[in-house]
């Protein structure tokens, strides 16, 4: 629907597409791509097409497009004949039994029916329940990542998106590939945030101290309108930036302007380590002050001062380092006597720490190099 | 003190039998009683014609408004009240759909536009939508319906509407002294630990709002209670004192839990106490949690009322017995119960628990139910009705298309896959204005336009009345309509400035909210004009049978000089035609000779 209402839109009208695309951006993220899809709606764009999704929706970029819209869709319709019928029955009953002169008459009628009124009540309930089970389905989908999708680190701060790819280069757009399961590890450094791809039908929000994860896989190539959708403040509006869905690895390589890494992220996170931790923890697997760290990522569970057990995982690591009295572990006790390193260590520098202890545990699970070097090679 | 007891007299069976006696001797009520077998034209008058005074003029000066427990004068001050409240935030609205017109408007600085978001929805939740219907007409209306001369606690009701006022201010503060308040009228944290901008005053200000909002629905809660006239028993209530009561139920179990929260953000804020700031180990989720435990109840305790009104609205003009009375009564009740355990649907994205969503995600559906029971009971009444298409009803209807689309669209939202691509998208903000404005301010409307013959005395220009309904009604679909689609395409909430795309819809969006603006100008226009100008109406024009239809027009300062006929309030066949009055009245009253016979109750 390319056109505007022209009393209110005045000069506008008149613009070139270049001239609203360089309008567009003075409202994002500096140095993004303007999404085409974000000029105009890709899909039916008439008000009497209503009743196909592609009026309604984004493009479907992603393998929850499909579901997310045809369960869109089937309460759509199921609201429209209820609606309908309602507006349909209350104009008819209005205008059939509308007062006629002064003459107050109500034909006598009964004032309550329990059988009507239970079925009414538990008859759409089963609407219901196919809508709440097709929801909660998709929900554990889009939840349920496969093993080793690719995980990308977002960090989202006022106003302004930081992607980070496991080979340690960054970018200010997000670049996907096609038919990658893609799991992003996103992190805030102030308030709270939150990443929405329409396309991809995926939200999640990034609440600062501690990490949120949102899974999806692209499925059709492209670049897509990214958003924040948790109100940040005053530019709130201006986090806007693109994710771009490449057809293959080789194409995003070199179709993105990368915010380059010497090291991969594991091997800052092992110089970080040998700074501030080495000198209570060892990486031989013996106890010393605090308890060794290259055994850490082997366990799922790890037993606790005063019984418990806490779930082995990158948000147990870094409330360790910034809130040590929180879990002690078993035969460290009975207080912890390790300081704490909030606001000592960046979110950043976390996010490596805890890529070398993974790396310690099992090198292939890690990105790039082996634990002599850490150096990236070239191209890589 | 003499005023309780006074009050009481309305349960008198209950009293010793010496104040008994006592009290019946000094009431007018007494004398008239014996009279009312065979009521003369005389006492026919004085009961139910004009009054020489009325609670408006028995008393004159400031002091006697300022200083008054008259539940229907305080009553009328929150409805002035709550009227400019609801003028200003309006007006907020409509600078901020002025600055949406362009995708990259520069009217407003991106920090105006944030203060003028949160103000408009501060403003509205606060300071309007919370008190409007119980506030101002509940208080009006309720103790009339009683049979009672006030409401429990008189006291307590003045000081209700003082600290609106306090609250209020304090509110409004923010812009003055706080430098504006631009958190979103969510309050969430950590932004708000950081802004510099007024949270304090604002906070403060819904602190104390939230006191006003707890002394009215205890009052109520105790009123109803106990001051039910005698034979008049649960199932004898009018079915807007089931909602009022079930809404004072929210505001006296739920308020708390927010004035604890905006204390202890408070505290935060000043203390850095490490509640809710994660720089010092707190929880910013956690006041996502307490925030909507209030908030999410405090939804049900804007549309209650709402549907209360209705339910009297589409009774009262079918001149029929409303359909399934103790179906409507009871979904109040479960709406209330069910409502205090959905919060978490606010939170699909936040980062709770899959499992914990999933459950919130089945019991939001199942709230689903209730509301769908009142709106078919509703078309039900319509059945056989003899329906007069007034404005008050105009605005029922309005009221059940509205409220239609608002509550199909929550499935949109309480579906979880669905939920993630809506959540916090203009789908969100456009299902929650079709529920709140299309539902709660069309119901008050249609409430002032069918109590204001009882509150002023005299018959507003029904044609206007009509008038303004169209616009609001056709206004507020152009206004919101368009941000479904937005919404479902993906538009953010609280975007100053948008992709082209969403141009258009926004446009269409300003020119509707003009449109409602008008409407909504035009409805209180003739309103105010008919208090003023307006033709003299008897003390029931409508034929209603509840028992605030039994006191003159505009109520005498004691509610009802004669003891109040207790009858069901949907048997309209209790109300006779009077012309000398040219008025209802109840059928004791009524001149034997014109009076037609009983039809056969239908009962079954």
């Amino acid at each position: 629907m390319n056109w505007h209402l022209p009393i209110l839109l005045g000069k506008l009208d008149s613009s070139s597409t270049e001239e609203i695309i360089k309008r567009v951006e003075q409202t994002t993220l500096p140095g993004t791509k303007v999404p085409a899809s974000s000029i105009e709606h890709v899909g039916a764009d008439s008000w009497a097409q209503f009743y196909d999704s592609s009026y309604w929706f984004p493009e479907q970029a992603s393998d929850f497009a499909a579901p997310v819209d045809n369960l869109f869709m089937y309460i759509f319709w199921v609201s429209l004949v209820f609606f309908v019928v309602i507006v349909v029955a209350m104009v008819y009953l209005c205008f059939r039994y509308r007062r006629k002169g002064q003459e107050i008459n109500p034909e006598p009628s009964s004032s309550h029916n329990n059988l009507i009124e239970i079925i009414w009540s538990v008859g759409p309930s089963v609407f219901l329940v196919y809508m709440f089970w097709q929801g909660a389905t998709t929900y554990f989908e889009t939840k349920t990542p496969p093993p080793e999708p690719e995980e990308i680190v977002v960090t989202a701060s006022r106003w302004n998106w930081v992607f980070t790819y496991p080979n340690g280069d960054s970018s200010s757009e997000l670049h996907l590939v096609n038919n990658q399961p893609t799991r992003l590890k996103m992190q805030s450094t102030d308030v709270l945030h939150s990443l929405y791809v329409p396309a991809f039908r995926q939200k999640m929000d990034i609440v600062p101290g501690r990490y949120s994860y949102a899974y999806f896989r692209p499925t059709k190539e492209g670049q897509y309108r990214l958003s924040c959708t948790e109100y940040c403040g005053r530019e709130h509006s201006k986090m806007r930036t693109v994710a771009e869905v490449h057809p293959d690895e080789e194409h995003r390589r070199e179709n993105t302007q990368w915010i380059k890494e010497e090291y991969y992220p594991w091997k800052n996170g092992e110089r970080i380590y040998k700074i501030n931790c080495s000198g209570c923890h060892k990486i031989n697997g013996e106890a010393a002050t605090g308890p060794a760290l290259n055994l850490l990522y082997s366990m799922k569970k790890r037993p606790l001062m005063g019984g418990g057990k806490v779930t082995v995982d990158a948000d147990y690591v870094r409330k360790s380092i910034e809130y040590p009295a929180a879990d002690v572990v078993e035969g460290f006790g009975p207080v912890s006597k390790m300081n704490s390193f909030l606001n000592k260590l960046s979110q950043d520098d976390i996010n490596n720490v805890n890529a070398y202890l993974q790396k310690l545990n099992d090198p292939s699970s890690v990105a790039g190099g082996t634990i002599e070097t850490g150096l990236r090679a070239d191209g890589e | 003190m003499v005023r309780l007891k006074r009050a009481c007299g309305q349960t008198a069976n209950k009293l010793p039998d010496e104040t008994q006696q006592r009290q019946r001797q000094n009431t007018v009520a007494f004398k008239l009683k014996k009279v009312t077998t065979m009521a003369t034209a005389e006492t026919r008058n004085k009961i139910f014609g004009t009054p020489e005074t009325n609670y408006l003029n028995c008393t004159k000066g400031w002091k006697s408004w300022a200083f008054t427990l008259d539940h229907k004068r305080i009553g009328v001050m929150y409805l002035v009240g709550v009227t400019i409240a609801l003028f200003l935030a309006g007006a907020f609205a409509l600078i901020l759909r002025s600055h949406l017109v362009k995708f990259d408007s520069n009217m407003l600085s991106y920090d105006r536009y944030n203060q003028m978001f949160t103000l408009h929805g501060a403003v509205m939740v606060f300071a309007f939508i919370i008190p409007s219907i119980p506030a101002a007409l509940g208080n009006f209306v309720l103790p009339m319906m009683l049979g009672a001369k006030d409401v429990a606690f008189p006291r307590m009701n003045l000081a209700s509407f003082y600290l609106w006022i306090v609250g209020t201010m304090c509110l409004l503060g923010a812009i003055l002294f706080g430098g504006g308040l631009d958190t979103g009228w969510t309050f969430y944290t950590p932004y708000s630990i950081e802004t510099e901008t007024g949270v304090i005053w604002a906070t403060f200000g819904a602190f104390v709002l939230g006191f006003s909002s707890i002394f009215t629905g205890l009052n109520f809660l105790v009123t109803v209670n106990t001051m039910r006239s005698p034979g008049q028993t649960w199932f004898k209530l009018p079915l807007f004192l089931w909602s009022l009561y079930a809404t004072s139920i929210i505001q006296v179990l739920a308020t708390p839990v927010l004035g604890i929260t905006l204390l202890l953000l408070i505290a935060e804020k000043t203390m850095h106490i490490g509640v809710f700031d994660p720089r010092y180990g707190g929880d910013p989720v956690l006041f996502q949690h307490f925030f909507w435990f209030y908030s999410h109840p405090a939804v049900y305790i804007m549309i209650l009322p709402g549907m209360g009104v209705i339910s009297e609205l589409i009774s009262v003009y079918s001149q029929k017995r409303i359909f399934g009375y103790s179906f409507i009564a009871f979904s109040s009740v479960a709406i209330a119960l069910l409502g205090f355990l959905v919060w978490g649907h606010h939170m699909f994205t936040s980062g709770q628990s899959p499992l914990v969503t999933l459950i919130f995600s089945a019991i939001t559906f199942s709230v689903a139910i209730p509301s769908a029971v009142k709106v078919f009971n509703w078309l039900a009444t319509l059945f056989k009705g003899s329906i007069l298409l007034n404005t008050p009803m105009l605005y029922a209807l309005s009221f059940i298309f509205l409220f239609g689309i608002g509550g199909l669209t929550g499935l949109f939202l309480g579906a979880l896959s669905t939920d993630i691509h809506l959540h916090d998208t203009y789908f969100v903000v456009a299902h929650f204005h079709f529920v709140m404005v299309g539902g709660t301010l069309t119901a008050l409307l249609g409430g002032l336009f069918h109590w204001w013959p009882k509150m002023f005395g005299r018959m507003y220009n029904d044609f206007w009345g009509r008038v303004s309904c169209a616009l609001v009604f056709i206004g507020f679909n152009v206004t919101f309509f368009p941000q479904f689609v937005m919404g479902a395409r993906g538009m953010p909430r609280r975007y100053a400035s948008y992709d082209p795309e969403f141009q258009i819809f926004h446009q269409i969006s300003t020119v509707g909210a003009f449109v409602l603006g008008i409407g909504i100008l035009l409805a209180y226009g003739v309103l105010v004009y008919a208090a003023r100008y307006g033709k003299r109406c008897g003390s029931n024009p409508f034929r209603a049978a509840s028992m605030e239809w039994q006191s003159s027009s505009p109520p005498d300062f004691h509610n009802f000089i004669h003891k109040p006929t207790v009858n069901d309030p949907y048997d309209f066949d209790s109300q006779v035609y009077d012309e000398e009055l040219d008025t209802y009245l109840p059928r004791e009253y009524a001149d034997p000779a014109k009076t037609p016979p009983r039809k056969e109750p239908v009962h079954h």
